[in-house]
């Protein structure tokens, strides 16, 4: 603590604050016993009773999990050769390809494809159209973390594994696979949380057909909002937070590992 | 027939020549080395030995075959890198089984063999460890076992000492010596250690912006530099410019400007009139205060400017009455004394009639 | 053969860079060009797009290429002023995120290594949570029963003011925008302060400079490369965000975003909306090559 104050630390503590406070005030509501976010009444587990009662609210669970499920493993699957082929084939026009989504506005990519979807293939809006467009922009996020695995990595290995007599393909599944499957799998849960929680694209892409569930929340909140909106809020925070956590273990682990390919004296 | 020949082999980089129609032989069981300063092409060489760059033109003949056109996991030739380049999810064991599951061995054949490797690098406990566990040196060590286990026809090496400190390099640099006699497998080694050149190889190229000086021992290299660069590169040396006055067989008299005229070993080919370089080793001159100056044909005045004091050994830079400098090697071994000549003092350097070597130009 | 085909059969090029080249061109390159298209083209006269050749025996109506659109938006300075009331708000997010941001990076920089890492998971976080939650969670906080909104309204009270409503407000409409956005500034300021040479600071005091200073004058210049990103990864969302204004805003707080919405799911006047996205994103180019810009030259200059 060699050149920090104590201004520094009440800064920090008042911003930590700012990011928190407000989560823990949604998920304290989410027990209280009145129908107003006012004040504190009793404790009460009836607004998760009723979120499980509330069909369409457990409809757009179960879509938002498919729609999550399948994007996130298009996007990994292509997100992953898209890593490769950028690390190395040093092309120049897939990075600009796969990493704008990531940059742009996402109202900007919901429009686009908005317009594609109805105008160009005729689709009915709904779960496919959604799917695809998760898959779009989830698939840089996966690329930026199985490149960034690469970019860490010794070059020479794969040139040692052919040297010793292992074909491309050998090399590719005995010593590439297993190195980048710790960065895939990060991938894969932060294309799942990302597709769970999107509420712009999905906005512009869904249709009229089959709820979703961050449209069912914003629904609820513009219209009548309850403290069952605090309850389904706490139950994804709480989803998030495993993803978060499991996927953190990987990269850690992950990184254990290749700091042990990179150069060392000694 | 030499097992690895490389004929007239040229590897250009768009307009910058890495590798200018180089050729070598090297035979089987060799400690070959190619040996240069950084930029001067020996690890592109090394690449196309083993498959990971094509020449733009030439062949190489491994065997009599040119492996130009077969992929480097169809090379019976394995690498040592730079790096080592162990696969840090497997381990050891699993590191050195790889070639050999490569080759399709089977698994009992697999487990002897490696076991013996481990053994031959002294790492007998070691397999089950994983390369993140280990020290450079035994890393070294992994990398030397996998490169050799499959019985390479030519196990290249690719300046593999470079991350070791100098006594550990010092070392490794023995049991590189012992394993390549046990082993019998024809090494290429590259390295831009002079020192380590000399003391590991069977012969040496020294190599210098894509063109090979000099193939020889390293006696031979040390003692008969070919050229200016060549000299300069190995070692120390003293080099002045010189012409000749007259060439017998046995010693060439020379007239070196305003220092006068100096006598060096005879040289086939050098008649008189030549112009040239006199190149003298620090070793073969000989310092000693003036009075004590040995009665040599080449002697000189001169001034110490400098030293640089080894433990071992003392060169001393003496400055000539004329302005040259000479480098004069002297060893430390009269107990007490740590060195015998201070700066500003005068000295006499003097050499042998037939000391020292004549460069053409 | 070249150096790369000798490691890399083409084969293998293609099949891996090819599945995702050929999805993104198809399902991003060619709707942007759509989105291009539509905005010269007329609206139909049931929302959508008119047709852009005239059917067989049509009477007379509106077909083909137009640059109505781009016209309707010169026409009214009202949609001007929500450009520039959108970047406005832009501009302010992103500076209130530079000023809370950068004394958080500045500890998470200088703390002991093994904390660092939970640190910055720590400001990760909320960002992982439901991003309306996050929107919501203001909603609550600023709402008129909430315990923030009397303790204000009875302050101003005692000074004999009258009270104000926090949320459906612009100040609503900032602090969430900033709340959202936070996370965005601390991690390319982080990564960026993490690598500066503490030595440097050292020479400075050495030198004479105090506390002050050596910020303004050691820190604040290295750290620009840091501050532009951040700056940029803030910018640039807020400028195309919808959410934000229509939970947390008023009637008259409308952004680009909403105008972009309005046009495609309420007025449907899709011709409209493609040219304000069109727009937004000739900005947001901008903005973006302004920001790599400014970090190049920010970096060239200071020869440290």
């Amino acid at each position: 603590m060699s050149r920090t104050n104590i201004w520094l630390w009440s800064a920090a503590g008042v911003i930590y604050a700012f990011l928190y406070v407000p989560l823990a005030i949604v998920v304290l509501y989410s027990f209280n016993d009145s129908k107003l976010n006012a004040e504190w009444v009793g404790f009460t587990l009836s607004w998760y009773k009723t979120l499980f009662q509330n069909t369409e609210m457990l409809t757009a669970a179960r879509n938002s999990l498919i729609i999550a499920l399948s994007a996130s493993f298009s996007a990994t699957l292509l997100g992953t050769m898209a890593g490769l082929a950028i690390h190395r084939y040093k092309l120049k026009v897939l990075p600009v390809l796969v990493f704008t989504p990531v940059a742009m506005p996402e109202i900007l990519l919901g429009v686009s494809l908005l317009l594609f979807f109805l105008q160009v293939l005729n689709l009915t809006l709904g779960m496919v159209s959604i799917i695809i467009a998760h898959t779009t922009f989830c698939i840089g996020f996966v690329a930026i973390i199985v490149r960034a695995r690469l970019q860490g990595m010794d070059e020479s290995i794969f040139e040692a594994a052919r040297d010793l007599g292992a074909s491309p393909w050998q090399t590719f599944r005995l010593v590439t696979l297993p190195l980048i499957i710790p960065a895939v799998v990060a991938g894969a849960l932060m294309s799942f949380t990302l597709s769970i929680d999107d509420f712009v694209i999905t906005f512009f892409t869904k249709g009229v057909g089959e709820p979703i569930l961050p449209i069912h929340i914003y629904t609820m909140i513009k219209v009548a909002v309850t403290p069952e909106v605090n309850a389904i809020s706490t139950l994804l925070m709480l989803l998030t937070l495993v993803m978060i956590i499991i996927a953190a273990r990987f990269e850690s682990h992950a990184s254990s590992s290749a700091n042990a390919t990179s150069r060392e004296t000694g | 027939m030499a097992l690895l020949e490389i004929r007239n082999v040229t590897r250009r980089f768009g307009s910058y020549t890495a590798v200018d129609n180089v050729s070598i032989s090297v035979e089987a069981g060799e400690f070959f080395t190619l040996l240069g300063p950084s930029g001067c092409g020996k690890t592109t060489l090394l690449r196309m030995i083993a498959g990971f760059d094509l020449p733009d033109s030439g062949q190489i003949l491994l065997d009599g075959r040119d492996m130009v056109g077969t992929p480097p996991e169809k090379r019976p030739v394995h690498t040592v890198f730079q790096t080592y380049a162990l696969f840090p999810h497997m381990t050891v064991a699993d590191n050195i089984a790889f070639p050999l599951k490569m080759a399709g061995k089977k698994t009992h054949e697999i487990k002897t063999r490696v076991a013996d490797a481990l053994d031959s690098v002294r790492l007998s406990n070691f397999g089950n460890r994983f390369p993140n566990e280990l020290s450079g040196g035994q890393k070294q060590r992994v990398a030397f076992a996998r490169g050799l286990v499959n019985r390479p026809r030519l196990l290249l090496l690719d300046e593999p000492l470079g991350a070791l400190d100098a006594k550990l390099r010092e070392e490794m640099q023995m049991e590189l010596i012992n394993l390549q006699k046990e082993v019998g497998v024809t090494f290429v080694f590259v390295t831009h250690a002079q020192n380590e050149a000399l003391a590991l190889s069977h012969r040496i190229a020294v190599m210098n912006r894509g063109n090979v000086e000099q193939i020889d021992e390293p006696s031979k290299i040390y003692g008969f530099p070919r050229n200016r660069f060549v000299a300069d590169f190995i070692g120390k040396i003293s080099m002045m410019s010189a012409q000749v006055l007259e060439a017998s067989p046995t010693h060439l008299r020379l007239d070196v400007g305003d220092m006068g005229e100096v006598t060096t070993a005879g040289k086939e080919g050098i008649k008189a009139g030549d112009k040239g370089t006199i190149a003298i080793r620090p070793e073969q001159i000989l310092i000693s205060h003036p009075s004590e100056a040995p009665r040599l044909k080449n002697h000189f005045l001169g001034k110490v400017q400098d030293f640089l004091y080894a433990g071992d050994v003392t060169t001393y830079i003496v400055e000539l009455a004329n302005g040259a400098y000479m480098e004069a090697l002297l060893p430390n071994s009269a107990p007490g004394r740590a060195k015998f000549f201070e700066v500003g003092d005068p000295v006499s350097v003097s050499w042998h009639h037939d000391a020292g070597i004549f460069l053409n130009d | 053969m070249t150096k790369e085909e000798a490691n890399a059969p083409r084969a293998a090029r293609f099949l891996v860079s090819g599945p995702p080249l050929l999805f993104l061109i198809v399902f991003f390159v060619v709707p942007s060009l759509i989105m291009i298209l539509t905005s010269f083209r007329f609206p139909g006269e049931f929302g959508g797009l008119a047709p852009i050749t005239a059917p067989a025996g049509a009477n007379h109506g509106e077909y083909g290429l137009t640059t109505e659109a781009y016209q309707f938006f010169f026409s009214d300075i009202l949609y001007a002023e929500i450009f520039l009331k959108s970047f406005g708000v832009a501009l302010a997010t992103t500076l209130i995120c530079l000023v809370m941001a950068y004394p958080l990076a500045v500890l998470i920089a200088h703390s002991e290594k093994r904390f660092r890492n939970l640190m910055v998971l720590l400001v990760v976080l909320p960002f992982a949570s439901n991003f309306l939650i996050r929107i919501y969670a203001w909603m609550i906080i600023l709402g008129p029963e909430s315990g923030l909104s009397h303790f204000i309204n009875a302050i101003l009270g005692a000074f004999g003011v009258a009270p104000v409503t926090l949320l459906f407000s612009p100040f609503a409409v900032l602090i969430g925008m900033v709340y959202v956005h936070l996370p965005f500034m601390v991690l390319p300021l982080y990564t960026n302060l993490e690598k500066h040479d503490p030595s440097l600071l050292d020479a400075a005091q050495d030198l004479g400079a105090n506390g002050w200073q050596r910020f303004w004058r050691v820190t604040w210049p290295l750290s620009l490369p840091g501050v532009f990103s951040g700056s940029a990864l803030v910018f640039i969302p807020v400028l195309g965000m919808f959410a934000v204004p229509d939970i947390l805003g008023g009637t008259g707080d409308i952004l680009i975003g909403n105008l972009i919405k309005d046009q495609f799911l309420g007025t449907r006047d899709w011709p409209f909306g493609s040219a304000l996205s069109i727009m937004l994103t000739l900005v947001v180019l901008s903005v973006a090559g302004l920001a790599a810009w400014f970090a190049r030259s920010a970096t060239g200059q200071r020869a440290v």
